[in-house]
């Protein structure tokens, strides 16, 4: 298939709506996820208000909740629990794993391994539509009556699964398992529209020891994501046959509501295995993806290889492994066995060797480089520096000895947040300031994205640093209030600081929403290789085409990361501190 | 109002828009050796800003976190947490200035060589190797502290209590005389005849099991809780013993501690005496009574809308003042009517 045959006339719906082209998909993954992003930040707004001031009332709160979710201007406690469950519903699934896999795994596999497009066109239109369908869902489920679901993004059962317990566990959670539903079977296609992409479709040379580490780490993920969702489909599928057909799979000896429920011989436990055997992989789903992306950053900006390039492939592979074997680690204390806690101890506790081994690769890379401080390449850097952070907890949280102690409280919420949440939203952002040219055609301004990342990064650390304390101080997550126990009232002040970094937080993401769509259509006209990086994509044009590259698709003599080479001498090889993959190896030059 | 609030804020924000275009047609889009020498500096100076915040977190918070475990196997949690803690401590200092210098140090500029340094086995296998002992090392004895903690003997002769969860309240149920508990289900429940645990009354081991509202413990004593839910999820969370277990319906689970201080001791403990200060300056200022140190027992699984307000007060007192306590409760065969 060559680009030339490409003269039929496009019509508004085959380009924009229900294109095949994988960059246009792509556009229509980062703006969907946008757009999700933009109301679960705003949640996160409106309950960090109510944690600093809960007896206080807010206008904001009284337009933007309905007449029963708040009282003149303060939400009501299961309001409050379904802002914490959709906020983490997505974050988790609609803004970090379809937001970001959807965006880079689409726009990026193709342009890096050198393919016309996804190995199916097709699947990859449709999986981009049912993921549209299951965020609609999911936004109308916050219109339903009793309110959205509300029993955490865990949506344990029972909670989950009577609606006497909870009122969003009625209509909202039904909305909620149907939207996930049709998440997981988007995620699925197009994560095996990726592994099918990056197995068959590379280009002449590109062997998969010259992949980009981008496209190893988005290779894995589809990977890790193929073995994990079904499971959280299975898990799904029997909470709606305990909640509509009265099936006991999860359920047994429950007194509710003045009566006996019939449902006997269930286990709450079981629901917790399936859940948690896609929950925490999907962590690394989330997570590499953003650390391929900073991988591609920090290389390209520090103008030298990626530092250990073999060894970051094997702590991508490990890490992908582990993550399928740790998950009982979010349930020592549910009252399984506790030998299997030790070994789920010791699984989770060995994921910090590759994480290690990554972290220390990153700073190899960034010593004695000539760093281009680029917004992507600042926010790569921050992500190292939020991974470290919010990763070195883990060994404590690992630990099932320790786990006991601060299990569900705001250590574990300040943990994961910065190791996965922050992280993998600098990845995210990383990946936007660095590949908007080959998206838009356009640069996005530095200014405005240099006060982002600052401002960003400050929020942060400003919200999640000190949220670590008054988790060790006991203070479990998921309250309404906590000015019912006295023992938590010097909690309070640090509460309302980080109420106020939050919002800081929230209000810098403006700045990066106006630099976006300004860019897009202001911005300065992009060059072919503004970032002088030495991947495939910048040797395509910068106008979009089907089909990526006008005539044959190059061929690749080396690997990605060829920058800075020098000669004996001392002078660079080829006469600049690039090398494209598409350049032929010089008489005499050693392959890297 | 709120109509002209919102339509104030969306002229503002079309205002700045309309700036920052501006701004945007003057300025560039690729860092120059200006922006790299700025940014580098701006990047030492976060590097300020967070150690100057993990250093005053470290130091200033120390007076609202939990006092020392008040219970005897609780102890080695706190010590291989503290050895823990200043391990990821001196290594996130580390790290951190080593990400934030070199970024500052390494700013790029258009007279610099970057080195080409694609690889080396020695330090790779430097950072694998040393994580990879000192984590086992560290989950050798969190693995030993682990099975201490969980592994509950006949030979440990433990004071049996039952703890109930539902929505939103807490109740306990002492084994009585013989040490042991009648069987429970829901299927006994009986509220009309006060039977809310749901307790088999024609269970012989039941007729002296007591149900109280609030948890005595003897100090000293060894004391294995069996936790059980009637509705959802909730979870069993005593932070000052270092304890926590899940309630799950359709089971029972356990957790056991010994418990070190009584309740007046913990009071008279210096850091608890430190927090109560803390604590009291903002309720007086605020007009509310003052608080007095208790143990507490919380709700740390989410639960339904009152998760937030579901505790039960711990006393620990001396075991001849338990014993007294325990014998002024009634039995369950005097309080439940029988049908």
């Amino acid at each position: 298939m060559s680009a030339e045959h490409h003269h039929h006339k496009e019509t508004f719906v085959t380009k924009y709506i229900f294109s095949t082209d994988h960059k246009m998909i792509s556009k229509q993954f980062l703006i969907t996820g946008m757009f999700m992003g933009i109301i679960g930040v705003f949640m996160s707004m409106l309950f960090r208000l109510q944690i600093a001031w809960p007896e206080k009332s807010f206008s904001i709160i009284q337009a933007f909740l309905g007449d029963h979710q708040q009282t003149d201007g303060i939400m009501n406690p299961d309001t409050y629990l379904a802002l914490v469950t959709i906020h983490g519903t997505i974050m988790v699934f609609f803004v970090l794993t379809a937001g970001l896999s959807g965006t880079f795994s689409n726009l990026l596999i193709p342009l890096q391994i050198g393919a016309r497009d996804m190995a199916s066109g097709f699947l990859n239109m449709v999986s981009y539509w049912l993921f549209f369908i299951s965020s609609v869902v999911m936004v109308a489920s916050l219109f339903v009556e009793a309110g959205p679901a509300s029993a955490g993004w865990t949506i344990y059962p029972p909670l989950s699964a009577l609606p006497k317990a909870i009122p969003g566990s009625g209509m909202g959670m039904t909305l909620w398992l149907v939207s996930m539903a049709i998440f997981i079977a988007s995620s699925l296609i197009g994560s095996l529209n990726y592994i099918v992409t990056v197995l068959n479709l590379r280009t002449k040379g590109m062997k998969m020891t010259r992949l980009p580490l981008t496209m190893w780490a988005f290779f894995v993920t589809a990977i890790i994501g193929v073995i994990s969702f079904p499971v959280l489909l299975s898990a799904a599928l029997l909470l709606i046959f305990d909640r509509s057909f009265g099936t006991s799979f999860y359920l047994s000896d429950i007194f509710l509501g003045g009566k006996v429920l019939h449902y006997q011989g269930g286990s709450p436990v079981l629901f917790e295995h399936l859940f948690w055997f896609l929950g925490h992989p999907e962590v690394y789903i989330i997570l590499l993806p953003a650390l391929g992306i900073s991988s591609e950053v920090i290389s390209t900006n520090s103008r030298k290889p990626i530092f250990g390039y073999r060894a970051m492939i094997g702590s991508i592979l490990g890490i992908a492994f582990l993550s399928t074997i740790v998950w009982g680690h979010h349930m020592f204390i549910s009252g399984m066995n506790p030998f299997l806690g030790s070994v789920f101890t010791f699984t989770t506790v060995l994921i910090a060797i590759p994480s290690a081994v990554k972290a220390f690769n990153y700073i190899t890379t960034l010593w004695k480089g000539n760093l281009q401080l680029n917004p992507a390449m600042l926010f790569s850097i921050g992500l190292v520096s939020t991974f470290v952070s919010g990763g070195l907890t883990g060994l404590v949280l690992g630990d099932s000895a320790l786990d006991i102690n601060i299990h569900d409280t705001y250590f574990v919420v300040a943990h994961f947040h910065l190791v996965m949440g922050v992280s993998a939203l600098f990845g995210m952002f990383a990946g936007v300031y660095h590949w908007f040219p080959k998206m838009y055609g356009r640069m996005m301004n530095k200014v405005m994205g240099y006060w982002h990342f600052w401002l960003t990064i400050i929020a942060a650390y400003g919200v999640f640093f000190p949220m670590h304390f008054i988790g060790l101080a006991g203070l479990p997550r998921r309250y309404y209030t906590n000015s019912n126990f006295p023992m938590f009232n010097d909690l309070a002040d640090i509460n309302v600081f980080m109420t106020y970094m939050a919002i800081l937080g929230g209000v810098a993401q403006l700045i990066f929403l106006a630099n976006f769509f300004i860019s897009m259509y202001r911005g300065q006209k992009a060059t072919q290789n503004p970032w002088k990086s030495n991947t495939l994509e910048w040797t395509t044009p910068v106008e979009h085409i089907h089909g990526n590259w006008p005539g044959k698709i190059p061929e690749v003599h080396r690997w990605a990361y060829d920058y800075s080479k020098v000669d004996e001498s001392g002078n660079y090889v080829h006469g600049q501190d690039f090398v494209l993959q598409t350049v032929p190896l010089k008489d005499g030059e050693e392959p890297s | 109002m709120l109509a002209l609030f919102y339509i104030f804020i969306a002229v503002a924000l079309g205002v700045s828009f309309w700036q920052i275009t501006r701004v945007m047609n003057l300025r560039g889009v690729i860092a120059n050796d200006d922006d790299n020498n700025k940014q580098g500096k701006i990047a030492l100076g976060f590097m300020a800003f967070l150690y100057a915040m993990m250093i005053y977190c470290l130091l200033a918070m120390n007076v609202i976190m939990l006092p020392e475990s008040a219970s005897i196997e609780g102890e080695h949690d706190d010590i291989l947490f503290n050895i823990t803690f200043i391990l990821i401590g001196v290594v996130q200092f580390i790290m951190q200035f080593l990400i934030f210098f070199f970024t500052y140090k390494y700013r790029g500029n258009k007279d610099k060589k970057a080195l080409f340094f694609a690889d080396s086995h020695k330090l790779e296998l430097i950072w694998t190797v040393i994580p990879a002992v000192t984590i086992v090392l560290l989950i050798g004895y969190g693995l030993w502290q682990w099975n201490n903690i969980m592994g509950v003997g006949d030979e440990d002769n433990p004071i049996v209590i039952e703890v109930y969860s539902q929505q939103f309240r807490w109740d306990a149920r002492y084994a009585g005389e013989d040490n042991e508990l009648g069987l429970g289900n829901v299927n006994f429940i009986d509220i009309n005849n006060l039977n809310t645990m749901g307790v088999d009354m024609s269970d012989p081991k039941a007729q002296d099991d007591k149900q109280v509202t609030e948890l005595y413990l003897p100090k000293g004593k060894k004391v294995l809780f069996k936790f059980r839910s009637q509705d959802v999820l909730h979870s069993a969370y005593m932070p000052h013993f270092r304890a926590q277990m899940n309630c799950v319906p359709g089971m029972v689970t356990q957790f056991a501690f010994t418990p070190k201080y009584t309740t007046e001791e913990m009071r008279k403990n210096e850091e608890v005496i430190a927090k109560t200060k803390g604590i009291n300056k903002i309720r007086t200022a605020k007009g509310e009574d003052p608080y007095v140190f208790d143990y507490l027992l919380l709700c740390n699984k989410i639960c339904g809308a009152s998760h937030f307000n579901m505790q039960m007060k711990i006393t620990v007192v001396e075991e001849a003042d338990y014993k007294k306590w325990l014998g002024e409760q009634k039995a369950l065969a005097q309080v439940i009517k029988k049908k």
